[in-house]
């Protein structure tokens, strides 16, 4: 990552070099509200998401908690960082993988989550999904894709 | 004895560990991310069930409000208590244990 904390002067100086992509997983496997990293690594999206890289991120175990939806903070007295998932389309953080098994093994299914979309602007700004319910098989290949894979 | 656990069934043994040394008579509290625990369709649903008549089973409603988790999803038997509730529990029962 040290290197890539030039990239936002390369951008500002004009005609600077090629700008590299590489593909970034944000892996969340924790619930919620009992520790700190599920908004931690909410954070890391939204900084990373000035870097333009291709980013994607993955829900499985408890992480699958944190796309819920109704979720009410007031009673805990902590902040409900759950709307700010259904920002990310306009950080340019389309992809959100939800693994299948994790949800079954929770008593949840798709229809438990929030509604998360995005604007496709190679596709006339139509509105699409950015959840992605993938099976356990498909997560494995596309963590085996990944360039960077950051863990929360 | 009152036992208290705060941590996700899916993620460590702390329930699991709870009940199996939880005595007939005694209440058992899910707070925090323990509240996960209390959902019926889950893979961990079972090892509740067999000691239902047995324990008191109590769940933190602020926390599966936070969580965005309906009282309708809670296993049979469950009771939902608030901050109040959880203070009257601690002072019905001589000894508290809290499962990290």
């Amino acid at each position: 990552m040290a290197s890539e904390a030039d990239k936002p002067e390369a951008e500002g100086a004009e005609g600077g070099g090629a700008e590299v992509t590489k593909k970034f997983l944000y892996v969340n496997r924790k619930a919620p509200y009992g520790t700190i990293y599920a908004l931690e690594s909410l954070e890391v999206v939204l900084i990373g998401a000035a870097f333009e890289q291709d980013v994607s991120l993955a829900f499985l175990d408890d992480g699958v908690y944190q796309l819920t939806k109704n979720q009410d903070t007031k009673g805990i007295g902590v902040k409900n960082f759950s709307p700010t998932y259904k920002a990310l389309g306009d950080y340019e953080v389309t992809k959100l993988y939800v693994e299948k098994e994790s949800l079954a093994e929770r008593g949840l299914t798709e229809a438990d989550l929030m509604e998360i979309t995005y604007e496709d602007e190679d596709d006339d700004w139509a509105e699409k999904p950015s959840i992605r319910v993938v099976s356990r098989e498909e997560m494995a290949e596309i963590m085996a894709e990944q360039d960077v894979i950051l863990s929360f | 004895m009152l036992h208290t656990v705060n941590k996700s069934p899916f993620e460590t043994s702390t329930l699991l560990s709870c009940l199996r040394h939880a005595r007939e008579g005694d209440a058992v509290l899910l707070i925090e991310d323990g509240v996960y625990g209390a959902l019926k369709g889950t893979t961990v649903a079972g090892e509740i069930w067999p000691r239902k008549g047995q324990l008191a089973f109590y769940v933190l409603g602020p926390d599966l409000e936070a969580r965005g988790l309906d009282k309708s999803r809670l296993i049979d038997g469950f009771k939902v208590v608030d901050y109040g509730g959880f203070v009257d529990l601690v002072a019905e029962h001589d000894v508290t244990q809290s499962w990290l």
